[in-house]
């Protein structure tokens, strides 16, 4: 075995017993990111110069431990300080923030090492990393499929190898979707359980930052650093954090797990349903109780994703203007035309076609049509949620509506695109958190099953989903790269 | 003509607070600063940076909110009013729409003698914007600069119903409201360095008739004269314009100062739409009325209760104690002068008198002044002891506004102490009948007027130092002799 494969879990150990250095580590992960980074494109930017100086001051150190030393990647919206932060666009092609995104900062402090950022759909926005300003990352298990967006750069290094985990951001299903389409752990914390400071703003009542991981230890390990609240992000949570590796292996006897059946309807290929239901089929062997219940605003939540989202995204996007930093249109002959047109040349065709969409959904005479309504049916979804977590412990269901789709196969119809987040959504739109893991494989692609619970969950979702890891061996499984 | 209308005005006034820090990021505030001096990512709009509220913010707006009797919410929340302006650095502006932080509240003016209340009819919290500089005027400049030192400092919109019927009575709002918000140390409330901004609203309707006319927005009013002027031109314009059979267009329009006329901006059509929805990096603000009720019992005493005090106390006219209770700082000056000096007719005098001329003709605040309360009680003290003639005391007190001398000092050092010798008066009272024998005549001829043109001589003689009353004394005895 090599050592990239080992998880954050065990390449801690072996630098906390000294049987690895942390300069051995990266060179490992270096190595590994010049065999197969040329077919997956995972990565905007690669910091392994600086990565190979914070190894060497670790290294140097008397003690290492937690993830101190073990390398990683950061999805490109996430700010980096000193280390350009493109959100995939050229608008922020040049863009070095002066200061680190505070998950980022926490990482750091942990002694983490940052090898690289990662490609991501434009400003977060898709499902396939084929909205990349730059160029689209390949799902290491069939380099003619997607990896799933908009986190697919951090899922696909994580699958190949190329760093041990990556941080990422999930606004409808960001993390958990290139999770599931790559084969690994991906969580979306509570809304406000981890710090948005630095993450640069999709849609700021939907944004999460979280882990992708191999392994659900390893997913509560990062957990464990990047929670908590923050002073400069007043929607974060003040309360503490507890340690999520604590309770993983309690077991999941008399759990209480239903199944939303609108997550298994029409819509939701066959193949991934049936082995979603496999797999709750596994959760029950374990001892949990598993059910079938309802969440019935759940069709409701695309739509209703599409007017929240973009009506933020039209807001918090505006001040990539040319004023203050980024891309300048320097041709314009005034101020309007320089916003226009920097805006138009600078942004991409699905970053233009959301903000449009929130534009005109915020406008007067259309406020209460659209933004007003969606934020009541927004309610009423959360509400389905409440009640059902009065009857269960957890939610479970599949990631996604199909396994990784085939690069371009969606790209011209983004309706089609935004109905494979359908499974994702409503938990962002609630505010709690989820994960998905590897929940089968159909055809050697993987299918994630993901887990829901109510706020401040965290700790059960990963207990549940360790079990369940712990009893199969999906997670074991690896894309073959080698040529 | 304008008998027949009726003016309906009401005003939007813009208050900058002076906060420790800025409303949603921890910079300071600055004015006349280097330019991008005072800025953080927060207030740049940099990628990834949140807003997080200022509390000493609300807490001033609370005071503001209770000082102007309106009703403090107990939920309020932050809304983003977008629009695209190089000098507002995330292309939108934190502000309240329909949940602000107080409403239903009043102020009341004094308009000869009759007492009248001006409906207040909200409070809201927001942001300024920054600032553009331009090379000469905005439509030539090659470029523009940009200053975000503002950017992000805390502002109040204070919005009156449209109870205000002239354009004077505009003027005793926003001074009751300007010397309220001086009196709470809420903001320095200097139009002329922008801290305090008015937009008003005017329409005109025949008197009796309850229907408003059309009404438009008259921006850049940036002095209490320019807002009674151009209130003036505008109610002449709407009613000349409807006399002659005229339709109104609802407008904004700008006051042109060097014109001393209202320009058209833009017309209702081209109103921009704000798209105005609540900002989700802010979380309601949740007011507990024990706060509210804490910060009740802190407020100072306001002006209409400090004018009210002087009267009754002191014995103060109206006219004073209104000049008096103008601002925090000059009622504070007075009513530590007096406790030193129990002679609040005099102190006034000189507040009102020597010591705002010396002000006004420095360009200076009280509060930056040299003279300080027990100075000035000092220096009315050596007045009244005789040391000094009122006439001397002119000269001390111009000296002790100049240098912060002790008036003992100054008196001492310039040889200022009043003659009260007799005997050295008199010698100079001689010397001046000797060399006015033609005055002196006519004085005896019975020429009152004379005796003036004398004593001025005698102390003229003794630059200003004999003592006035002696000095009378001793010439009207000398002129009736034989």
């Amino acid at each position: 075995m090599e050592l990239y494969q080992y998880t954050v879990q065990e390449i801690g150990e072996m630098l906390a017993r000294r049987e690895v250095t942390a300069s051995e580590v990266l060179a490992a992960s270096a190595e590994r990111i010049g065999r197969v980074e040329s077919r997956i494109h995972a990565f905007i930017t690669l910091t392994l110069e600086e990565a190979e100086k914070t190894a060497k001051e670790l290294d140097a150190r008397d003690e290492i431990g937690g993830l101190a030393g073990i390398p990683c990647g950061i999805k490109d919206n996430l700010c980096t300080r000193g280390v350009r932060t493109t959100c995939a666009s050229e608008m922020l092609e040049d863009f070095v923030p002066p200061y680190d995104a505070t998950a980022v900062k926490k990482l750091k402090a942990a002694g983490a090492v940052m090898v690289g950022k990662l490609n991501m759909d434009e400003f977060a926005m898709g499902s396939s990393t084929e909205n990349s300003g730059f160029f689209p990352t390949h799902n290491p298990w069939d380099l003619t499929r997607v990896p799933g967006g908009s986190s697919g750069g951090a899922a696909a290094a994580v699958a190949a190898g190329e760093v041990f985990y990556a941080l990422a951001s999930d606004t409808g299903g960001s993390i958990r979707q290139p999770a599931s389409f790559c084969g690994v752990v991906g969580m979306k914390p509570t809304y406000g359980r981890v710090s948005r400071f630095g993450l640069v703003a999709f849609a700021s009542s939907l944004d999460q930052v979280g882990p992708i991981t191999r392994t659900v230890t390893d997913c509560a390990l990062v957990m464990n650093a990047i929670c908590g609240h923050d002073h400069l992000d007043s929607t974060s949570l003040k309360v503490p954090v507890p340690d999520y590796t604590k309770d993983l292996q309690e077991g999941i006897k008399g759990l209480k797990i239903g199944f939303p059946r609108e997550y298994f309807q029409e819509g939701v290929d066959r193949g991934v349903r049936d082995t979603i239901m496999k797999a709750l089929l596994k959760f029950e062997e374990l001892g949990a109780v598993v059910e079938e219940t309802s969440l019935p605003h759940s069709e409701y939540a695309l739509p209703t994703y599409y007017i929240i989202a973009p009506s933020e995204a039209s807001s918090n996007l505006a001040r990539f203007d040319g004023v203050r930093y980024g891309y300048r249109d320097g041709n314009a002959r005034d101020t309007v035309e320089m916003f226009s047109s920097t805006r138009a040349r600078g942004f991409g065709p699905e970053v233009i076609r959301r903000v449009m969409l929130g534009t005109y959904a915020l406008s007067s005479g259309y406020y209460d049509a659209y933004y007003l309504k969606a934020l009541k049916v927004r309610r009423l979804i959360k509400e389905d949620f409440d009640r059902a977590f009065e009857r269960y412990d957890i939610l479970a269901s599949p990631t996604t509506t199909s396994t990784a789709f085939r690069i371009g196969e969606k790209a011209q119809d983004p309706l089609t695109m935004y109905m494979s987040d359908m499974l994702t959504i409503p938990v962002n739109l609630a505010g709690i958190p989820s994960i998905s893991i590897p929940g089968g494989f159909i055809d050697n692609l993987p299918v994630g099953l993901q887990l829901m619970g109510p706020p401040l969950s965290e700790a059960t979702l990963l207990k549940a989903a360790y079990a369940f890891e712990q009893a199969t061996d999906y997670h074991l499984r690896t894309p073959v790269l080698e040529v | 003509m304008t008998e027949k209308y009726e003016a309906v005005i009401g005003l939007e006034v813009h208050v900058e607070l002076k906060t420790n820090t800025k409303a949603f990021c921890g910079c300071g505030l600055s004015f006349g600063a280097l330019p991008n001096s005072h800025v953080c990512p927060g207030c740049l709009g940099m990628p990834g940076a949140i807003p997080v509220l200022n509390r000493e913010l609300v807490e001033f707006a609370i005071k503001t909110g209770l000082a102007l009797n309106c009703k403090i919410a107990e939920f309020c929340r932050f809304d983003r009013k977008n629009y695209f302006y190089p000098d507002l650095p995330a292309n939108y502006q934190i502000s309240q729409l329909d949940l602000p932080i107080a409403s239903a509240g009043y102020l009341e003016i004094e308009s000869e003698g009759v007492k009248k209340k001006i409906g207040i009819n909200r409070v809201h919290m927001e942001e300024d914007a920054g600032k553009l500089v331009h090379q000469g005027s905005i439509m030539t400049t090659p470029y523009s600069l940009v200053d975000l030192n503002r950017a992000g400092t805390p502002l109040l919109e204070i919005v009156s119903e449209p109870d205000i019927r002239s354009p004077r009575e505009a003027s005793m709002y926003m001074e009751k409201l300007r010397s309220i918000l001086l009196f709470l140390r809420v903001s320095d409330c200097k139009m002329e360095e922008g801290s305090l901004r008015c937009d008003a609203n005017v329409s005109v309707r025949p008197r009796g008739q309850e229907r408003l006319g059309t009404r438009t927005e008259i921006k850049n009013l940036n002095s209490f004269r320019s807002l009674e002027r151009a209130l003036e031109y505008e109610i002449k314009r709407h009613i000349e314009l409807l006399e002659e059979g005229g339709e109104l267009v609802q407008e904004t329009r700008t006051w042109d100062e060097d014109r001393q006329v209202t320009l058209s901006m833009r017309s209702k059509e081209e109103a921009q739409d704000y798209r105005y929805f609540p900002d989700p990096n802010l979380p309601p603000v949740i007011i507990d009325p024990e706060w509210v009720e804490r910060v009740r019992k802190t407020l100072p005493e306001l002006p209409d209760q400090a004018r009210e005090r002087l009267m009754s106390e002191y014995n103060l006219s109206s006219y004073d104690a209104n000049l008096l209770t103008m601002s925090k700082d000059v009622l504070d000056f007075f009513d530590a002068c007096v406790a030193e000096y129990n002679e609040p007719k005099l102190i006034a005098n000189w507040v009102m008198g020597e010591l705002t001329r010396l002000l006004n003709q420095n360009n200076m605040e009280i509060k930056d002044c040299r003279v300080t309360p027990s100075s000035l009680a000092a220096m009315l003290k050596l007045m009244e002891q005789g040391t000094i003639s009122g006439k001397i005391a002119k000269v001390v007190f111009e000296e002790m506004f100049n240098t912060g001398d002790a008036p003992e000092k100054i008196v001492k050092d310039r040889g200022l102490v009043q003659i009260s010798d007799e005997s050295a008066i008199k010698a100079i009272v001689d010397e001046v009948i000797a060399a006015n024998p033609k005055v002196v005549e006519d004085f005896k001829a019975g020429k009152e007027k004379a005796l003036g043109f004398l004593v001025g001589q005698v102390m003229k003689a003794s630059k200003g130092k004999a003592n006035p009353e002696i000095v009378n004394r001793l010439l009207r005895e000398e002129l009736s002799r034989p």
